[in-house]
């Protein structure tokens, strides 16, 4: 485990305040969920999962497939697709986009993949000034944090860290009470979607032949990003893919029961793309983003691919023991909880946390509410043997590198290369070409490690430089 | 080509070749309840009392531009260009304003009205959601930028649910730009969980079924 992981557990642990809020918030949502699943609430629950799983495990066998055929539909509909592969790719798009239009403010809806990039503060770089306008987002972007939980950004922030928050951000006077709060965020909020040249969407599901980016929302924020601008970018992970409207049949269904326990969200909005002749409102231009950012080289490991099938739902941060205790902010990237913890060392290598994939109970909760049935804990064990793995070839090339360097050493101090070979020859005479074992008296430390993955040719029982002396000497 | 290098590093993971053929895809999954038009009524009354939204049966179109004219009680609304809401007689309410042409127009006026009233291409009965399918007559910004939104719903669009207009519509955004499903109000609980109706969107929707 690293320090600052540690560091992290240790001040979340000092802070009953938050614990108990994270605590109370989790709970709740479970409660939700749990009734949205019950056999009467929905009957079909587990066949459902069971579709999902498969549609999704499909999707990414053939996700090339799935994704020239997205990108042709999004095109014949007046779109326009761009695939990146860094974010780099993706911030010089947008400023040059939004270069082109002489935009200066884009409005934001939730977007994981933006988060993933760091997508605000490239653009604030350009002096483009982006504004979160999911409600816990929009706390949060001004507190300066990560969203704590992917379905509630502000878990951790009461009213008066609210209250707080809008008197010095916005100069609004003192606010306490939650749904006045609340209006203080929609006037200032809608003035901006009103006034924004871009709106910055995510997706929940990309629609292959539908051309269609899905956004599921309670606000309302997702939609008004997606009208009121003359320009709609959708920022998404290419593993976002479904083959056909139709299936939202099943994954509508489970991501509303899963994040909150809602049979359906207040808002599902299936959009194909710029405004249609003869429509009077909507988007005139319509671009979506497609990162790869490290998704490919998941997608090689087919036992872990199912890594991707995640639909962001939530539900495994709210059941794991883990994460209720020591919350979303402790976790070492912008995904936390027992997703958090099997992607963010796919995307990131081993040694990112190393002790990520072992803060886990393996109480298999996870994978028992997952709504795609990812198996969580078993990844978690593959993780927790590569870590290991790198760790030991890590600490062998380590050990390697340090014993070079006293080979090196004692190379170009003859006398000390002398005694060495000297007492190595001695102590290995006799036990023919190879040898598996070292004599105990070199056999520590650096040069156990590297023999203990070699076999050691044994020196000559005279060694060249004595075997030179003598012809030397003998001629003398 | 960034396409090109992301679509072939995709492949190389998956060991496909370009234009490989793709294994059958699972059928879709749709299950539709039958089920009378009076239970889905009940339904959807339920459904939409859970959500906090207003349901009201109307006897005839007359009733329901009734209906509507006294929950206006004078105030100015939007209202779709949708020709069923004007053979109700609710575009010709005072103070309501419909027959859009020009996107600005329709923006502005949107902004600031108090209400939006829509005319659902279909409902769904088990959730209480509304579908609007944009285009000449239906507008995004109607249902989205006023704080009241009254959705007229002719009894015939009734559906029993998501996986029923699936099926109806199997291809939902090829001719238009958007599909919106549209169930309760909009809300938030972002700050401590408290649910707050209204942050967004509308704070209040109306069914009426005519
Ligand atoms: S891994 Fe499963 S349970 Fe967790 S967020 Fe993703 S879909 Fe939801």
């Amino acid at each position: 485990m690293s320090a600052i992981f540690d560091e992290r557990i240790r001040k979340v642990a000092a802070e009953p305040e938050v614990q108990r809020k994270v605590y109370a918030a989790t709970g709740r949502l479970m409660e939700h969920r749990r009734h949205a699943v019950t056999e009467t609430a929905l009957p079909d629950y587990q066949e459902l999962r069971a579709h999902a799983h498969e549609l999704k495990k499909h999707t990414l066998e053939h996700l090339d497939h799935y994704l020239e055929q997205f990108a042709a539909s999004v095109e014949r509909n007046g779109g326009r697709v761009i695939f990146c592969d860094t974010g780099d790719e993706v911030e010089d798009f947008l400023i040059k986009l939004a270069g082109q239009r002489g935009a200066r403010l884009l409005v934001k809806s939730k977007s994981m993949t933006s988060e993933e990039i760091d997508l605000n503060e490239r653009l604030e770089r350009h002096q483009l000034e982006a504004v979160e306008t999911d409600l816990g987002e929009f706390i949060v972007q001004m507190t300066g944090e990560r969203p704590y939980h992917i379905v509630a950004p502000a878990m951790h922030l009461s009213r008066y860290d609210v209250a707080d928050l809008f008197t010095a951000k916005l100069g609004a006077p003192r606010e306490e009470v939650i749904e006045e709060q609340t209006m203080i965020a929609r006037r200032v909020l809608r003035e901006k979607f009103l006034k924004a040249d871009i709106g910055i969407s995510g997706a929940n599901f990309l629609v292959a032949d539908s051309g269609a980016v899905v956004l599921v929302e309670n606000e309302g924020n997702a939609r008004l990003t997606t009208s009121a601008p003359r320009v709609h970018v959708a920022v998404a992970g290419i593993e976002k893919l479904i083959p056909r409207a139709q299936d939202l049949a099943v994954f509508l269904k489970l991501l509303g029961r899963s994040a909150t326990g809602q049979a359906l969200t207040s808002y599902s909005s299936i959009l194909s793309g710029p405004r249609r002749e003869g429509e009077l409102d909507g988007p005139e231009e319509f671009y979506v983003v497609l990162l790869d950012g490290g998704r490919s080289r998941l997608l090689a490991d087919a036992d872990k691919r199912q890594s991707l099938f995640c639909i962001r739902c939530g539900a495994c941060l709210n059941h794991c023991p883990v994460y209720r205790k020591i919350g979303g902010h402790s976790f070492p990237w912008v995904y936390s909880g027992p997703i958090g913890a099997i992607i963010t060392p796919q995307f990131m290598g081993p040694f990112h946390e190393p002790g990520l994939p072992f803060a886990s109970t393996l109480c298999g909760e996870c994978a028992e509410v997952c709504p795609v049935k990812i198996d969580i804990p078993k990844i978690l064990l593959e993780l927790r043997a590569e870590v290991k793995e790198a760790e030991t070839r890590a600490g062998a090339n380590r050990l390697e590198r340090l014993a070079f360097q006293v080979w090196a050493w004692a190379m170009t101090h003859p006398a000390v290369y002398e005694m060495g070979g000297l007492m190595a020859a001695a102590a290995l005479a006799g036990q023919g070409g190879y040898v598996k074992e070292l004599p105990g008296l070199i056999n520590i430390g650096p040069v156990k490690a590297w023999a203990s993955q070699r076999d050691v040719p044994a020196p000559a029982a005279q060694s060249f430089r004595d075997w030179w002396r003598q012809r030397r000497g003998g001629r003398a | 080509m960034n396409r090109e290098r992301v679509l072939a590093n995709v492949r190389r993971a998956l060991g496909r070749e370009p234009g490989q053929a793709i294994a059958p895809l699972p059928e879709p999954r749709i299950r539709i309840a039958q089920t009378a038009l009076e239970d889905r009524l009940r339904t959807m009354r339920a459904a939409i009392a859970r959500l906090t939204g207003k349901f009201y049966e109307a006897a005839s179109p007359r009733d329901a531009c009734r209906y509507v004219a006294e929950q206006l009680n004078g105030a100015e609304a939007v209202a779709s260009n949708a020709p069923f809401l004007a053979e109700c007689g609710i575009t010709a309410l005072p103070n309501v304003r419909a027959g859009w042409t020009d996107p600005a127009a329709l923006r502005e006026a949107c902004a600031r009205a108090p209400f939006g009233i829509t005319c659902a291409d279909f409902a769904l009965a088990d959730t209480a959601t509304v579908v609007l399918l944009t285009s000449r007559e239906e507008s995004r910004l109607p249902s989205l930028l006023p704080p009241c939104h009254l959705a007229v719903i002719p009894r015939e669009r009734i559906l029993s649910g998501l996986d029923e207009l699936l099926a109806r519509e199997p291809l939902p955004v090829d001719s238009r730009s958007a599909m919106v499903l549209i169930t309760g109000p909009s809300r938030t609980g972002d700050i401590e969980q408290i649910l707050v109706r209204g942050v967004h969107g509308p704070g209040e929707i109306h069914l009426v079924v005519v």
